[in-house]
């Protein structure tokens, strides 16, 4: 256990001295510094496990080489202890018990509102992707943006994951670890930023043509500069329409955007009785819906005209 | 003009014309060659339709290498196009195209007919037999996974390569967003390929289980023989659901259906569940074979028996059984929730015991051995560290909570590629070496064999640790580009230089093979490593039927009892040995599958139904044929012997 601390913390020395902070060992927001405990913790014992492997392996080299064995020397016929095999199977077993452990801690943890959050209201923000964008939307402040998105600190956030077109993965690395997105279901993320900075996010499920190129902006700021920004938006963004947004969702890059309203009211996301998961009897109520929704949007559109 | 234009490469450039002028410049000059040196009627009597295990063997192991030299054509343009930012070598969708082929090529195309090479080659020698249990079958086998493979390698040329991935995970791979025939070649080469896999599966498990020499009880069977037959357990569980699966891809893109589409109750994540239920098993079926090529190279050079033999056997039948529990960790991410994710978790980190187990019993079988580095013992001795840096990154990738932040990234797959170069490749290349004596009756020259172990060894490291780091830093994979600030250029510069240092390992045994062709003694023994099990106590070259008289064994190791305890493997005398005719209808239903499968990827219908009634007709006539085989009588067999061991 004392090696396995020393080479844990030889490892996050190197990391950390040899070169800029790996983003993934960077955390800015509590899920991301669980994942990176796991991961440095993790590093260390498997470093522990490599160097034990790479030592045997030494010393049986050094040791019984042809070349420093007497010439007549006939290698003896070992079936095996059950004592040794006992010890190479017990000692991953506890090693893989304490891993166990420690995962479905964190797993639970990632699943959750994060630690020290849990009695602030967290803020909802539906994140979208199209072919290849993503689309953020505020249901409660009732505003929209494209590829860029702005956060409060010190709040829990809770993304709703969803796709217009195939499997994405919504991933901020330094506030925490991705999750996909899909058409017919909708995915909560957890997530928090413990301090103000700006963050790259991106997908990271490969997509298609313009996968590289699949990122967005992540900017957090105080809440009070947050609010701000909103009004601001409600202010002067155009509201989103349901012919502007099909603009949108056609297939290419688009640059960074705002709007006053969301998609959300005329094109609801795969949830509940929208979702794509049900089937059967509720594929006449969805039938339904869309005709409503078609109804509307005609309506809108002559409205626009 | 209409029905041409399908044909066409929706995506074409310079360097597909080049291939494909390159590609037919060859099928003529092989074709002339042929002619010119009236070879045709050697090759189809020889080859063709033979159903011998060796040579079926061998073919596999040509096409093998065809595969790994257009696979690693592929990896040398990815890592030309990553190695610095913004470059213009590659677009986005040649980019795309060429990952997913490097893909599908090294897994399906070259890892899998390697592992079949050495099993064909060795299994029936090893374990005493004169052929596999059925051999027509194991022609067609072959025949089936090589048309599959063609017609998987023509698809650039003639209507534009699958670009969705290998794992060509839908709805991206369906006709909503994969519009070019490139997934449909995916789709049918693939299930040709899979169906002679599975015939194998059941071949060799057959072979195994009812065609041991006397006194061999599974628990005497040498581990690569173990080794087989797990994998081919493996291979009949896991591969029916690729059939299934494939036929239900087939049915999205050409009949439209909506079982994986966004649409009228499609599932997006059904494909993906059902791709890793075949796709996790079908890992260990390319490392439990390679595990087998270990422990052979491993007690015969370490002059020693086997650590453990016990605990090698349970252990793989172990791994064996988890292989079909952990497939939900290729996607801790799809929001499955905490407590499957925990589930998978603790399966996944379970499967580092048995492999642990087999790491430590390999380490202790040097342990008072007497070591002796030939080029098959320095792959398995570079295996054991290099492989080590990918299983333990394996368990740090099972710990799922923390994969939300290695998934999809370079760290993936750097632990991929550290855990199936070392362990298949590396595996591999051991047994080409060790086995090339037995196969071709010279042995490859010591010195470049371990030059080039090396250059691979160093070349990997140097290729895949950095790949660790950049994706720590948020590199994605299958990204074709990326910009400076993102800081990724130096790690992927290294990467490039790695991946050239593996070229230029991999050129280094070609070159072998040609040096040695030439220069090599002819004059080499049966039993050129001083190795333990019985596929060296036949003669170099194998004769047709193996062996002259069944063996007599009574260990693991009947052949190092032979020469050291004085046990006697041949007893009796020479008897008439019965032998399976040659047999052309293999290569010929495969031909017709082969046109089955192209009009099928293009949807030409008539020729589609035409070729599927001609594979039944093929079928039909099997079952009305009398061909009871024929013998070798004892005075041809007591010529063969004679001359062999004038040899």
């Amino acid at each position: 256990m004392k090696w396995a601390l020393y080479t844990l913390l030889f490892t996050i020395a190197t990391l950390l001295t040899g070169c800029e902070p790996l983003m993934v060992l960077d955390p800015k927001g509590p899920q991301a510094e669980t994942q990176a405990k796991d991961i440095l913790l993790s590093t260390g014992i498997m470093s522990f496990i490599l160097l034990a492997v790479i030592a045997i392996l030494i010393v049986m080299l050094t040791k019984y080489r042809a070349s420093k064995q007497r010439k007549d020397y006939e290698p003896p016929h070992i079936e095996g202890s059950v004592l040794v095999e006992t010890i190479c199977v017990g000692i991953p077993v506890l090693i893989v018990i304490f891993l166990s452990i420690v995962s479905v801690q964190s797993n639970y943890k990632v699943e959750a509102t994060p630690q020290g959050y849990e009695d602030k209201e967290p803020l909802i923000i539906y994140a979208s992707s199209s072919n290849w964008k993503w689309h953020f939307s505020y249901p409660k402040e009732n505003i929209e943006t494209v590829n860029y998105l702005y956060i409060p600190t010190d709040r829990p956030i809770e993304f709703k994951l969803y796709s217009y077109g195939p499997i994405t993965s919504f991933w901020i690395p330094q506030l925490g670890g991705q999750k996909y997105a899909m058409s017919d279901m909708v995915n909560t993320l957890h997530l928090a930023a413990d301090v103000p900075g700006e963050y790259m996010g991106r997908n990271a499920n490969f997509s298609g043509k313009g996968f590289a190129e699949n990122t967005f902006h992540v900017k957090a700021m105080s809440e009070k500069e947050y609010e701000e920004w909103v009004k601001e938006v409600k202010k002067t963004a155009k509201p989103l329409t349901e012919n502007k947004f099909t603009q949108l969702l056609e297939p290419g890059h688009l640059g960074q955007s705002t709007y006053k309203g969301t998609h959300l009211e005329f094109l609801p996301p795969p949830e509940g009785e929208n979702g794509g998961h049900n089937h059967g009897s509720t594929h006449d109520a969805k039938a339904e819906n869309h005709e409503d929704l078609s109804e509307t949007s005609s309506e809108s559109e002559h409205h626009h005209e | 003009m209409d029905f041409f234009n399908r044909f066409a490469i929706p995506h074409p450039s310079p360097a597909i014309y080049a291939s494909m002028v390159a590609i037919g410049i060859t099928v003529i000059a092989v074709i002339a060659g042929l002619t010119y040196f009236k070879k045709w009627g050697y090759l189809w009597r020889e080859w063709l339709t033979t159903v011998d295990h060796k040579r079926i063997g061998i073919m596999y192991l040509i096409s093998a290498l065809l595969m790994l030299f257009r696979g690693g054509v592929d990896a040398i343009m990815m890592r030309a196009q990553l190695a610095v930012p913004e470059n213009k070598l590659l677009d986005a969708q040649h980019y795309n195209e060429i990952f997913t082929t490097h893909g599908i090529v090294m897994i399906i195309f070259m890892a899998m007919p390697f592992i079949m090479a050495l099993m064909n080659f060795v299994v029936p020698l090893q374990i005493g037999a004169r052929d596999v249990a059925f051999p027509r079958l194991n022609a067609l086998s072959f025949w089936l996974f090589f048309m599959g493979a063609m017609l998987f390698n023509i698809s650039f040329i003639i209507g534009g390569s699958p670009d969705a991935g290998w794992t060509s995970y839908f709805p991206l791979a369906g006709t909503e967003f994969s519009e070019s025939v490139g997934s449909n070649y995916y789709m049918i080469a693939i299930q040709i390929a899979g169906i002679g896999t599975l015939m194998t599966g059941i071949n060799f498990i057959t072979t195994i289980l009812k065609m041991r020499a006397p006194g061999m009880t599974l628990m005497k069977m040498p581990m690569f023989t173990w080794s087989s037959l797990v994998t081919n357990a493996i291979i009949v569980f896991a591969f029916p659901v690729l059939t299934v699966l494939l036929l239900m891809g087939t049915m999205d893109r050409l009949f439209g259906t909506h079982f994986f589409t966004t649409t009228n109750g499609g599932m997006d994540m059904l494909w993906a569940n059902f791709f890793w239920v075949w796709g996790h098993p079908e890992v260990y079926i390319l490392i439990l074979p390679a595990f087998g090529i270990y422990s052979e190279v491993i007690s015969t050079f370490a002059r020693r028996n086997l650590y453990g033999y016990k605990s090698m056997v349970g252990s793989m039948v172990i791994i064996s059984l988890l292989s079909f529990l952990v497939w939900t960790h290729h996607f801790f991410t799809m929001g499955q929730g905490a407590l499957t994710n925990s589930i998978f978790s603790i399966t996944t980190m379970a499967i580092a015991v048995p492999t642990g187990v087999k790491l430590f019993n390999w380490l202790f079988t040097l342990w008072k051995g007497k070591i002796e580095v030939t080029t098959p013992m320095l792959y398995a001795l570079l295996f054991i560290p290099t492989f080590t840096i990918g299983g333990v990154t394996g368990v740090m990738l099972g710990m799922s909570a923390a994969d939300y932040q290695y998934h999809n990234t370079m760290f993936l797959v750097a632990h991929f590629h550290m855990v199936i170069i070392p362990g298949v490749v590396f595996a591999m290349l051991a047994g080409l070496t060790y086995y090339w004596p037995k196969m071709f009756g010279f042995m490859l020259n010591e010195k470049i064999g371990k030059w080039s172990a090396w250059i691979i060894a160093i070349s990997t490291l140097l290729a895949f640790i950095p790949m660790f780091f950049s994706g720590l830093d948020g590199q994605a994979r299958r990204m074709y580009t990326y910009s400076e600030s993102t800081g990724f250029g130096p790690w992927n510069m290294v990467s490039f230089i790695g991946a050239a240092g593996l070229a230029v390992g991999f050129a280094l045994i070609v070159y072998n093979i040609y040096y040695s062709t030439r220069y090599a003694s002819r004059d080499i023994a049966a039993d050129p490593w001083d190795a333990r099990s019985l596929e060296w106590a036949t003669h170099t070259p194998v004769p047709a039927y193996n062996f002259a008289i069944l063996p007599q064994v009574n260990s693991s190791e009947a052949l190092w009892d032979a020469k050291k305890h004085g046990h006697e493997l041949f007893p009796g005398k020479y008897e008439k040995i019965h032998m399976p005719n040659n047999s052309g209808v293999p290569f010929i239903m495969s031909c017709i599958f082969f046109v089955w499968g192209f009009s099928f990827v293009f949807s030409i219908w008539i020729p589609l139904i035409l070729t599927t009634i001609g594979i039944f007709v093929c079928m039909g006539l099997r079952s009305f044929e009398k061909d009871h085989g024929h013998y070798i009588t004892v005075d041809e067999i007591k010529e063969t012997e004679n001359n062999l061991r004038g040899a």
